[in-house]
């Protein structure tokens, strides 16, 4: 079953001046994780934002929880969990207070709520801050206690857009422990992410989104697929050199290129890692010893950037600018 | 039943802050006791206002209007950071009553004002203010005051949903506030100013709140100009239309914003 369904969401700003969602089409079975991977300003916040109930599309149709988002989306809300790009809790009150004021909220009575915050302040490592004002907190607590906040009733799906937006590498490795932990027990996820690594860590499936549309779609193995094969690289003693681009041309049966300056060899291969086994064996026989073998899989860099002629990084720094102010866009 | 839960949530959740943060509660009854003191001492001597008691009586229900229309700013700075922060889209995401957060933010400034107005009541007594209707005129003065500000808050959440920084939410609420304050019969007598300031003033819902507050503790309000309208003759009357209107204007489009708050 499909837990989440977006079909043609269409969103404009400024009187259709900016198009933020361009017919944009996702789902996400039951159970699972699917990661929106694009550069900001792809669409990613906008979707979100669209599937969580707080924007309404100019057209096409949602779906969460079986629920239509845009007939009903006081009963999506009873389904969800949303936690931004920004800490949406409380600066001023303290760890404690924000999770029992939401656990209110949910109706879940003071008993209950106070209950339930102390266990998720103790899941997410946050009790001995619980009593201090989120303002003393450092980025990595704010987005753990913020996450813990969107699961105070457990929800049937999580949104989690740009969790780790931010952070330093600790507080990222923190966060993706934690998210982890949460796909174990089950949740279905929408994430959204501007990092490569990040997809290819926690999702089952990536949907690479541009423009407002999504441009490719399929599990981190397939898109790499999609882009090509394996290299073969290998590094050799200079006198080396010509042997193995003879050896490497011939298992590849492709042309080797070398890179002189790192006396790299390396060519196009379709069989992984039994080319690589085929060529050391070969080289063995010609008396050959590589310095350095490996067998190269495209990352989502090189996915992203075959795909929108782009690549993702570049566009970070203005992330870091152009995303502060994004809340106020209307 | 259950909006009304929501609503006492986010209500809670304003007091709770001021708990955490006691400057706020702090600065905002510092600021106007200051304005009586300073009125009372330094403008005092030489306003001479003909009515027994001296200035001071004219005085404090001139500041008890100008600090609870001071709400207005308060109101909207507050919301324009929780905005700022993405807090509100939190509070949208979740199953609750969709006015409830604006109603309850009202409400917690509302309360912010009881004890305001309290605490200027005292400093106002400590400096020879004496109220000579009874304790039931006085008590719907306060009253009235507090209804103003809850009609003036509802202003505030319309201007803290339309600007796009808490700054400029501040600084705009001063400047509507400012001047709205001093053109009136707050501070002095309108007599004195030009005829056409004084058609101004007298209309200014500021002077229809003072002049009924005025009323309501046992003054007699002094015209020059405008001697005779509707305003002088009926304050209390006109303010209570002011914010039945400002109510029936604000309320609707202030929350309908709210819920469209992204779009």
């Amino acid at each position: 079953m499909k837990s989440v369904i977006a079909e043609d969401l269409v969103k404009t700003y400024r009187n259709g001046a900016v198009r933020a969602l361009d017919h944009l089409s996702l789902d996400v079975e039951e159970g699972t994780v699917l990661s929106v991977l694009g550069p900001n300003g792809a669409g990613k916040t906008t979707s979100v934002r669209i599937l969580a109930t707080l924007l309404r599309p100019d057209s096409g149709r949602a779906m969460v929880g079986g629920i239509d988002v845009i007939k009903h989306p006081e009963k999506v809300r009873e389904v969800i969990g949303l936690s931004g790009q920004y800490a949406a809790v409380d600066e001023i009150l303290t760890g404690w207070d924000n999770l029992v004021m939401f656990g209110q909220l949910y109706h879940l009575g003071k008993k209950a709520s106070v209950a339930r915050a102390e266990e998720l302040l103790e899941r997410f490592s946050l009790t001995e801050s619980a009593k201090r004002p989120i303002k003393t907190y450092s980025g990595g607590m704010r987005r753990r206690l913020d996450l813990a906040a969107s699961l105070i009733v457990k929800p049937k799906v999580l949104f989690l857009d740009e969790p780790t937006t931010g952070l330093d590498p600790r507080g990222r490795q923190e966060m993706w422990s934690v998210i982890e932990e949460l796909v174990k027990g089950g949740v279905t996820l929408l994430l959204t992410t501007q990092y490569l690594e990040e997809a290819d860590q926690l999702a089952d499936e990536i949907a690479v989104i541009d423009h407002g549309k999504v441009i490719a779609r399929g599990t981190s193995d397939a898109l790499k697929k999609q882009v090509g094969g394996e290299r073969l690289e290998i590094v050799v003693e200079s006198h080396n050199i010509a042997k193995t681009m003879e050896v490497v041309a011939n298992i590849s049966g492709n042309k080797a290129t070398l890179d002189e300056g790192l006396r790299l060899v390396s060519a196009p291969v379709s069989t992984g890692a039994a080319a690589l086994i085929e060529t050391l064996r070969s080289l063995d026989d010609a008396g050959i010893h590589p310095l350095d073998v490996s067998l190269k899989r495209p990352s989502l860099d090189d996915v992203f950037l075959s795909l929108t002629g782009h690549a993702a990084e570049e566009k970070k720094e203005e992330a870091e600018v152009g995303g502060r102010r994004k809340k106020a866009k209307k | 039943m259950r909006a009304v839960t929501d609503t006492l949530i986010i209500t809670q959740r304003q007091l709770r802050l001021l708990t955490r943060v006691p400057e706020v509660l702090i600065f905002s009854t510092i600021q106007p006791v200051m304005f009586v003191l300073l009125f009372r001492y330094v403008f005092g001597g030489s306003i001479d206002t003909g009515q027994p008691g001296g200035y001071v009586q004219l005085l404090m229900p001139g500041i008890f209007v100008q600090t609870v229309a001071f709400t207005l700013a308060g109101t909207a700075s507050g919301l324009a950071e929780d905005m700022k922060k993405g807090l509100i889209d939190r509070f949208r995401s979740l199953p609750i009553s969709q006015s409830a957060l604006v109603i309850g933010r009202t409400l917690g400034d509302s309360l912010l004002n009881i004890v305001v107005l309290a605490v200027m009541g005292i400093a106002g007594y400590i400096v020879g203010w004496r109220p000579s209707s009874g304790l039931l005129n006085v008590a719907i003065g306060f009253l009235f005051l507090l209804f103003f500000g809850y009609a003036l808050s509802w202003v505030g959440i319309f201007v803290g949903l339309s600007a796009t920084d808490a700054r400029v939410v501040q600084n705009v609420s001063f400047l509507v506030t400012f001047p709205l304050t001093f053109l009136s019969n707050a501070f002095a007598p309108t007599t004195g100013m030009p005829r056409a300031l004084q058609y101004f003033a007298e209309w200014n819902p500021v002077s229809t709140m003072v002049a009924a507050c005025r009323e309501l503790f046992g003054l007699e309000n002094q015209f020059g100009a405008t001697a005779g309208s509707f305003p002088s003759e009926n304050p209390l009357l006109t303010s209570f239309i002011y914010m039945i209107i400002i109510m029936a204007i604000f309320i609707p489009i202030s929350v309908r914003k709210y819920k469209r708050a992204a779009d």
